[in-house]
């Protein structure tokens, strides 16, 4: 029997979600925004329509790299309102799936905690992320985000005004 | 404090406050839902909804569960949601389609034409016990203009469409875009915000916070190379206010960027120029120019009092929303399209509304940070009142608070117990040619 220090894929993955959860914990938007292809889209659905397809159905969030960009520098400024000062957060990634989908392109789905707090209250963003990702030497871009949210409403938080 | 003396509202000096226990007090909180949500007409959902026979859908609307469902006959009915056998919910999801509601409790089953149709072991009753009476119980009034159907909770109320009043004639600008009817968009936007139900109205027809609140929205849309008015942000947004009788009001304004009934915009894109240019036609062939201006060139945000907002901006968003507590509510935004719309025009109006709308946008988080932020400054309880006196003394522009004043003095009569009370301002000479619109 052999041992080997080669990270799995899942490993891999996992390294990669790790480090975009901790991008935007710290807020550190610009480098997250990095993390995507120029092609990407990120994609938050209505509670109440978590298959909703943006070309289609009304969802919260439908991102090209153009609006993404945008968010983060609206995010960045002083003038996101419910965004500044800043909320703390903090992301819990789990129960990671890995499927390769050819093309040098993984699919992948984790299960996200998102834990927000701000003027005094703090409450959670559940959920699970589906991701595409392409390989980028040793690294990968986003292509594809799309964030499911559990909860059936926002009902804590107003709105989704940070990167779920 | 008594109800009357709620409101300072001085017409010739133009001064106009509302004193803030009227966002924080549990007592005219209580008060609001008997003269103002058992009262009035309030929203309770979209035709379109409900498509297909069997279709249904629940609601909260004014406190109080329902749901509505398309019969086997083709008609919309409204239901109270609750068995009238021992009082569960009958309708437990959201939407869906079905011939028969069972109520789990006792299994009593009901048709949607809410009647009674089945009763485990009925022998156990005695011979008075008549199913006709112990069908599902309706609201004493429901209508529907144009699509939206209302409630009333009240037997004697007036009908719907007077109790529209001038808000009326805004619908008809709003539905006649679409040529087969307009549709709401699968997918709703629902959010609490923590905050009196009052400061939405005032936040949706808001024009004087637009520039300070949203610019982030306004830097984004500027560098797009979208707002191709060569105006400066403070001058750009004039447009008008009006109170349209019965506490309803509307914010009328040139369009700042595209709309995709009907003024083509370079973020849309090319290939959507000669769709827009089509859609414009046929709005110029049926209502002439002149209507088309205003259903094209020019943008409103609508207050159906008490509760209902259609903004028709960029995109148009329906949002109802239910007071949950003074400090408190269930806010739910639809996206109204025309039903015809071909799928890269309605892909570019989706585009288009998230921009700016909904709590994912670039916008409404902001609001919901403001009002929330408004909520909490209002327990500073030595500051007792909230000014709303803009534009008072002169033809009030859309950046003015004439609509608010409009929808306050309204719920002031109301609270006192009165259904109809003059909600304008004192008479001002129109002198100023700022005022762009055509429609009068």
């Amino acid at each position: 029997m052999t041992t080997t220090n080669q990270p799995t894929l899942r490993e891999q993955v996992e390294d990669f979600l790790f480090r975009e959860a901790a991008l935007l914990d710290d807020w550190l938007l610009d480098d997250w925004v990095d993390l995507f292809t120029e092609d990407a889209r990120y994609v938050v659905p209505t509670t109440d329509l978590p298959d909703g397809d943006p070309k289609r159905d009304l969802v919260f969030i439908d991102d090209d790299i153009t609006r993404l960009r945008a968010r983060a520098v609206r995010l960045n400024s002083r003038h996101a309102h419910r965004e500044y000062p800043w909320s703390r957060t903090r992301r819990f990634i789990s129960n990671v799936r890995v499927r390769e989908t050819g093309n040098g392109e993984l699919s992948v789905n984790s299960n996200v905690l998102v834990y927000r707090f701000r003027a005094g209250e703090g409450a959670p963003y559940v959920g699970s992320v589906d991701y595409v990702l392409r390989r980028d030497g040793k690294d990968f871009k986003i292509a594809h985000r799309r964030a499911v949210l559990d909860m059936e409403a926002l009902s804590w938080h107003g709105a989704v005004s940070i990167i779920f | 404090m008594e109800i009357k003396d709620l409101i300072i509202d001085d017409r010739q000096r133009g001064i106009f406050r509302v004193h803030r226990s009227s966002m924080t007090s549990d007592d005219l909180f209580q008060r609001e839902r008997e003269q103002i949500f058992s009262r009035c007409w309030i929203y309770l959902g979209h035709e379109s909804e409900v498509e297909n026979p069997g279709d249904y859908r629940r609601r909260t609307v004014a406190g109080r569960p329902l749901f509505f469902a398309r019969g086997r006959d083709g008609q919309v009915r409204v239901f109270l949601n609750s068995c009238p056998h021992r009082g569960a919910l009958i309708c437990r999801r959201d939407a869906g389609n079905t011939d028969v509601l069972q109520c789990f409790y006792h299994a009593w089953s009901f048709n949607t034409n809410g009647e009674l149709i089945g009763v485990p072991d009925q022998e156990a009753y005695g011979p008075n016990f008549d199913r006709d009476e112990l069908g599902l119980k309706e609201p004493p009034r429901v209508e529907s203009y144009r699509g939206f159907y209302f409630v009333n909770f009240n037997p004697y109320a007036e009908d719907l469409v007077t109790y529209l009043a001038g808000a009326r004639e805004y619908l008809d600008l709003i539905v006649d875009q679409a040529e087969e009817g307009m549709r709401m968009v699968a997918g709703s936007n629902k959010y609490t915000m923590k905050a009196n139900w009052k400061l939405l109205v005032e936040n949706s027809l808001d024009g004087y916070h637009l520039v300070p609140t949203h610019q982030t929205y306004l830097d984004y849309i500027s560098g797009l190379g979208s707002d191709d008015s060569g105006q400066t942000a403070s001058s750009r947004i004039v447009g008008k206010a009006r109170a349209l009788g019965n506490g309803h009001c509307v914010i009328e304004s040139p369009v700042r960027s595209g709309r995709p009934i009907a003024h083509w915009h370079p973020l849309f894109g090319e290939e959507a120029r000669e769709p827009i240019a089509r859609v414009r036609q046929r709005l110029v062939d049926k209502y002439g120019e002149e209507r088309t201006f205003r259903m094209a060139d020019t943008s409103r945000n609508l207050i159906i009092y008490p509760n209902l907002v259609i903004n028709d901006i960029m995109a148009i968003t329906v949002r109802y929303f239910e007071p949950l507590a003074p400090d408190n509510m269930e806010v739910t935004a639809w996206h109204l399209a025309p039903r015809e719309e071909s799928e890269s025009m309605l892909a570019t109006r989706l585009d288009s509304f998230l921009t700016f709308l909904g709590p994912g946008g670039f916008a409404t988080p902001d609001d919901v940070e403001a009002l929330e932020s408004c909520q909490i400054g209002f327990r500073a309880t030595e500051t007792q009142w909230s000014d709303i006196s803009r534009g008072m003394l002169r033809p009030a522009k859309s950046t003015d608070e004439l609509q608010m004043r409009g929808f306050w003095r309204q719920w002031h009569a109301n609270m006192q117990g009165l259904s109809h009370t003059n909600v304008q301002d004192a008479p001002v000479e129109e002198t100023e040619a700022a005022l762009v619109l055509a429609d009068d």
